[in-house]
């Protein structure tokens, strides 16, 4: 029972808990069987049901698509210029021909704001699927080979969750990306996804592994495997499908926290540089003129706020429907 | 025959002398897939020094009118829409939290199915016995130690004074259900409620917490309510047998009555479905059908999609409860034929 | 017992090992002479190159040079830094003033986090419970530096509440916004734990029976309900501590303390490395000494769990 884990928002106390059957399961003496076995359902169509009638579902899933519309085609909001500025411009208040006024080097906010949902997006995506992809697959290999690989690659995964996760990516990030180095744009946003997936992927594992663990002693399984199934049709047909829900609740999650995670890094001065255009890098210049320009922090923080913020809630909404305990 | 109304045992609502009592109450869960009329008019009593078994399949309500009489039904999604529980003639779903508390233990105490599950796990048993003690009685830690210790010991319990601080894991299934009789009954309650305490053991198990449980209330002069869908169970303990279905009762009758000419075909097919000895060789008789949808209970007899009798009638009146003399009770268009048959 | 804690401690050495080779490997793996800017324009003096060299094993291998290290290290040699200065000493001064900074956010944690879960366990679906699921979901959302920016500017800059940055002397009513701050996730995520576990927990056959024997409510929540809700709240409690001091970096930022997350990130910056690896050993060896007394913990909260 070494784990746990702090950093996931999803495994909630279940999975690390060994504890019997006891706790759990509030029971419904009351409630008839046959007045629940009236419309039969299965989980996922019970949480879709659930989800439909939730209002933050729809809004928080509204809100990632116009961010990854925006991410994508970012002309479509904005004929402005991010990159290039005016310095007769600079710093000028937001007004109706800016909404959002020009930063210090007189560059249009509105035009950076948008185009800036590209790298925060484009990396928080890129590292949840690598981390999703690694991180379960070591999961799945240490749960459903048990012995001494287990042991082995869950240590493996204790070592990279030992390193807090902001000192290790700056670590990576200024061992790979420091001053004297002179990467290109698509390299460094290669570094932080990796520094990013890096440190990430051992939480992803843990939660395989106890879903693998949990679901490889189910009796259908075993009849599986007596039947002759093979190990990679097992884990295919039998131990995907189980796992996958809790893992796809945590990767929406783990997006929107990717998201904040790239601008503290842009914040700090090691991740995306200019002339990126991210919102961590504009969080990041505008600190200095807190005191004169707030507008400056405001916008780029209220979109990566309202990025983070839809990305988490419908994680959470997912969960919610998923999860009948919580009904 | 005296056609009984609903209101109470005798009409009119004043105490009656009776030691508890259960009238017309009714109570409905409401889930977000709709309402379950779950206890639609249950009327039944216990008194002092008796033991009545409340007998009914599944989902028939029983648990659930314990529970209620307990003052621990789950709200939402339980609430009681009707009726009245008298305590000593005392209405108790008129009292306040407060006196409820009050009567709970030293009043009326029930025993759980699951003791695993009822036990709380972290805390020994020993602990959550003396608790009573302190809590209630206000005895010291010591004091309400050696009580419990006693307890332990009356529901004969071996090493009572090593067993006091062993939690509810170590203990096996049946000593763990005997800790739980010792719990419900330290305050001594006047009243006991069984709720299928017998259902979680092993066969052999059962017999001896039957045995103890029998013994207990005839020492110690309690009414017994007796939950189970046992029939088994029922036949060497109870005075009297009230049968449960869809929320109301069926049929009620001493026990040498029920068993010898049930007055309602539900009944009757549960004594059926009751292997027997004499008739080896041959198929097991069972009720066809399923206990009814408590959300959509058919109009008239909810028994009569099941029943071998029906009737028109069954399909359109509700039959009431008719007292059919000697303390029995049916509610059976057909209660008459029934017990004049031969 | 014994010998669990035995298999504990000895899992334990590959892990601080493993944890901290790989920053050490990253540090001194930076590309890039180790000396360049180190002694002004003029470049280093060849006696002290030699000097230097020797002392951290610059010319052997990076397997050499790790286990010299901690070698040293556990003869409680953190070694120099390239100025000179005892990197023990750097810790020494900068390490307390985390450690306070964490014990506050904890404390903040604690109070609020499991109020909030509390009476939001209890209450479920009320105007209250809404607020804090709301709240919590942005607590959890905001990175740091928002939540930071957000408090700095409002109530140090605008409203003139507190000081935007904190005094040297660490006064505890100076940390109590960074606390928050520092403490705001791991806050949030406390509540919802708690929330959970007693809105489950709620409707147990234990309580129930708790009910039925009649205990006055105050009891059967106070010591039934609350007993077992909490244990996986004390123990997310007990590891958030290691966790807090990792991620003291942006806070500490923020206000202007000097705690080591700001240490290390000036030694990053300045290619301090043996500073850099001394101060994330001892960060290592909080989380996992953290991470072991939890474990231990949990047995003593929960009598059903057994360690062979």
């Amino acid at each position: 029972m070494s784990d746990p884990s702090t950093a996931s928002i999803v495994s909630t106390p279940p999975a690390t808990m060994p504890t019997e059957a006891g706790s759990g399961a509030p029971t419904n003496a009351g409630l008839p069987e046959s007045a629940k076995q009236q419309k039969p359902r299965g989980l996922l169509g019970d949480a879709w049901l659930d989800l439909r009638r939730k209002p933050l579902f729809w809004i928080s899933a509204a809100f990632i698509l116009l961010f990854i519309v925006m991410a994508a085609f970012p002309a479509l909001f904005t004929s402005g210029d991010a990159v290039n500025g005016a310095l007769e411009r600079s710093r000028v208040e937001p007004s109706s021909s800016a909404w959002f006024g020009y930063d210090v080097q007189g560059r249009d906010v509105y035009s950076r704001v948008i185009y800036g949902a590209r790298a925060s997006i484009v990396v928080a995506l890129v590292s949840t699927i690598l981390t999703l992809l690694f991180g379960g697959a070591m999961g799945i290999i240490a749960g459903y080979r048990g012995g001494w690989v287990d042991a082995v690659l869950s240590r493996v995964a204790d070592i990279f969750f030992g390193l807090p996760f902001v000192l290790g990516s700056i670590v990576i990030l200024t061992t790979f990306n420091g001053s004297g180095t002179d990467n290109g744009e698509w390299t460094i946003m290669g570094l932080v996804i990796l520094s990013l997936s890096v440190l990430s992927w051992p939480v992803v594992m843990r939660l395989m592994r106890s879903s693998v663990l949990a679901t490889k002693e189910a009796d259908y399984i075993v009849a599986a495997r007596a039947l002759g199934a093979g190990t990679g049709r097992i884990i295919l047909k039998h131990l995907l499908p189980n796992c996958l829900a809790p893992l796809l609740v945590y990767g929406t999650i783990m997006v929107g926290s990717f998201i904040g995670a790239e601008a503290t890094l842009s914040f700090l001065g090691i991740g995306l540089k200019s002339p990126v255009v991210s919102w961590g890098i504009m969080i990041s210049e505008a600190q200095n003129y807190i005191r004169v320009s707030p507008f400056l922090l405001f916008f780029p923080s209220a979109f990566l706020v309202t990025a983070v913020l839809s990305f988490v809630m419908l994680g959470e909404a997912v969960r919610e429907a998923l999860d009948p305990k919580l009904r | 025959m005296s056609e009984q109304s609903a209101a109470g045992a005798d009409g009119s609502g004043r105490p009656s002398g009776r030691l508890l009592e259960v009238d017309d109450l009714r109570v409905e869960f409401r889930t977000r897939d709709g309402v379950a009329k779950v206890i639609n008019g249950v009327t039944y009593h216990v008194d002092a020094g008796e033991t009545l078994a409340v007998l009914g399949e599944s989902g028939s309500g029983k648990s659930v009118t314990a529970q209620t009489i307990m003052g621990i039904l789950d709200t939402p999604p339980g609430f009681v829409t009707g009726g009245e529980v008298r305590f000593h003639g005392k209405d108790m779903l008129k009292q306040s939290a407060e006196q409820r508390r009050r009567i709970r233990g030293e009043g009326i105490a029930m025993i759980f199915q699951d003791s695993l599950s009822a036990l709380n796990p972290v805390f020994t048993v020993g602990f959550q016995i003396a608790e009573q003690f302190r809590i209630r009685r206000g005895l010291s830690r010591s004091d309400a130690k050696k009580r419990a210790i006693e307890m332990l010991d009356q529901v004969k319990i071996p090493n009572a004074k090593g067993r006091f601080s062993n939690y509810p894991h170590q203990f096996s299934g049946g000593m763990r259900q005997r800790a739980m009789i010792a719990m419900s009954i330290a305050l001594d309650p006047e009243v006991l409620i069984a709720d299928e305490p017998t259902t979680a053991l092993d066969v052999t198990v059962q017999a001896q917490i039957m045995d103890l449980l029998g013994e207990l209330q005839r020492e110690r002069q309690m009414g017994m309510i007796l939950i189970t869908h046992d029939l088994g169970v029922v036949a060497d303990v109870a005075d009297r047998i009230a049968v449960m279905y869809a929320g109301r009762i069926v049929e009620e009758a001493n026990v040498y009555d029920l068993y010898r000419k049930p007055a309602h075909p539900y009944t009757l097919g549960l004594l059926n479905s009751i292997p027997r000895m004499d008739e080896k060789g041959q198929e097991l008789r069972t009720i066809k059908g399923l206990p009814p949808n408590l959300m959509n209970i058919p109009p008239g007899c909810a028994f009569n999609p099941r029943c071998p009798m029906a009737q028109p009638v069954c399909r359109e009146t509700v039959p009431p409860l008719l007292q059919l003399g000697h303390g029995r009770a049916s509610a059976c268009h057909f209660a008459e034929e029934l017990v004049n048959r031969d | 017992m014994g010998r669990y804690l035995l298999r504990r401690l000895l899992q334990l050495v590959p892990v601080f090992i493993g944890t901290t080779f790989l920053i050490y490997w990253l540090v001194w793996s930076v590309p890039g002479d180790p000396f360049a800017g180190k002694c002004g324009d003029r470049g280093c003096p060849p006696n002290y190159r030699a000097m230097m060299t020797e002392k951290y094993h610059l010319d052997d291998s990076i397997w050499v040079q790790y286990a010299s290290y901690m070698k040293n290290l556990f003869q409680g040699d953190f070694g120099i830094t390239f100025g000179g200065r005892e990197i023990s000493d750097i810790i020494a001064t900068s390490y307390p003033n985390t450690l306070k900074l964490a014990v506050v956010a904890l404390a903040i944690e604690a109070v609020i986090g499991l109020g909030a879960g509390i009476l939001t366990g209890l209450r479920r679906n009320g105007f209250l419970d809404n607020l804090v699921l709301v709240s919590t979901l942005f607590l959890i959302a905001l990175p740091v530096f928002v939540i930071g920016f957000v408090l700095q500017w409002v109530l140090g800059v605008k409203w003139g509440i507190i000081n935007p940055t904190v005094s040297n002397e660490m006064r505890f009513s100076e940390l109590i916004v960074p606390g928050f701050v520092l403490g705001s996730a791991s806050m949030a995520y406390i509540a919802r734990v708690a929330r959970t576990s007693i809105a489950e927990n709620r409707r147990a056959d234990y309580v129930r029976t708790a009910i039925a024997k009649g205990l006055p409510m105050r009891r059967v929540v106070g010591v039934h309900l609350l007993r077992n809700s909490l244990i996986p709240v004390v123990t997310l409690l007990g590891t958030d501590l290691g966790a807090l001091m990792g991620g003291a970096i942006v806070t500490e930022g923020i206000f202007g303390i000097n705690g080591i997350g700001r240490q290390v990130l000036r030694s990053i910056v300045t290619k301090e490395s043996a500073t850099v690896v001394g101060i994330v050993v001892v960060l290592v060896v909080v989380y996992l000494v953290m991470n072991l007394l939890v474990d231990l913990l949990y047995a003593a909260l929960d009598p059903r769990i057994r360690y062979e």
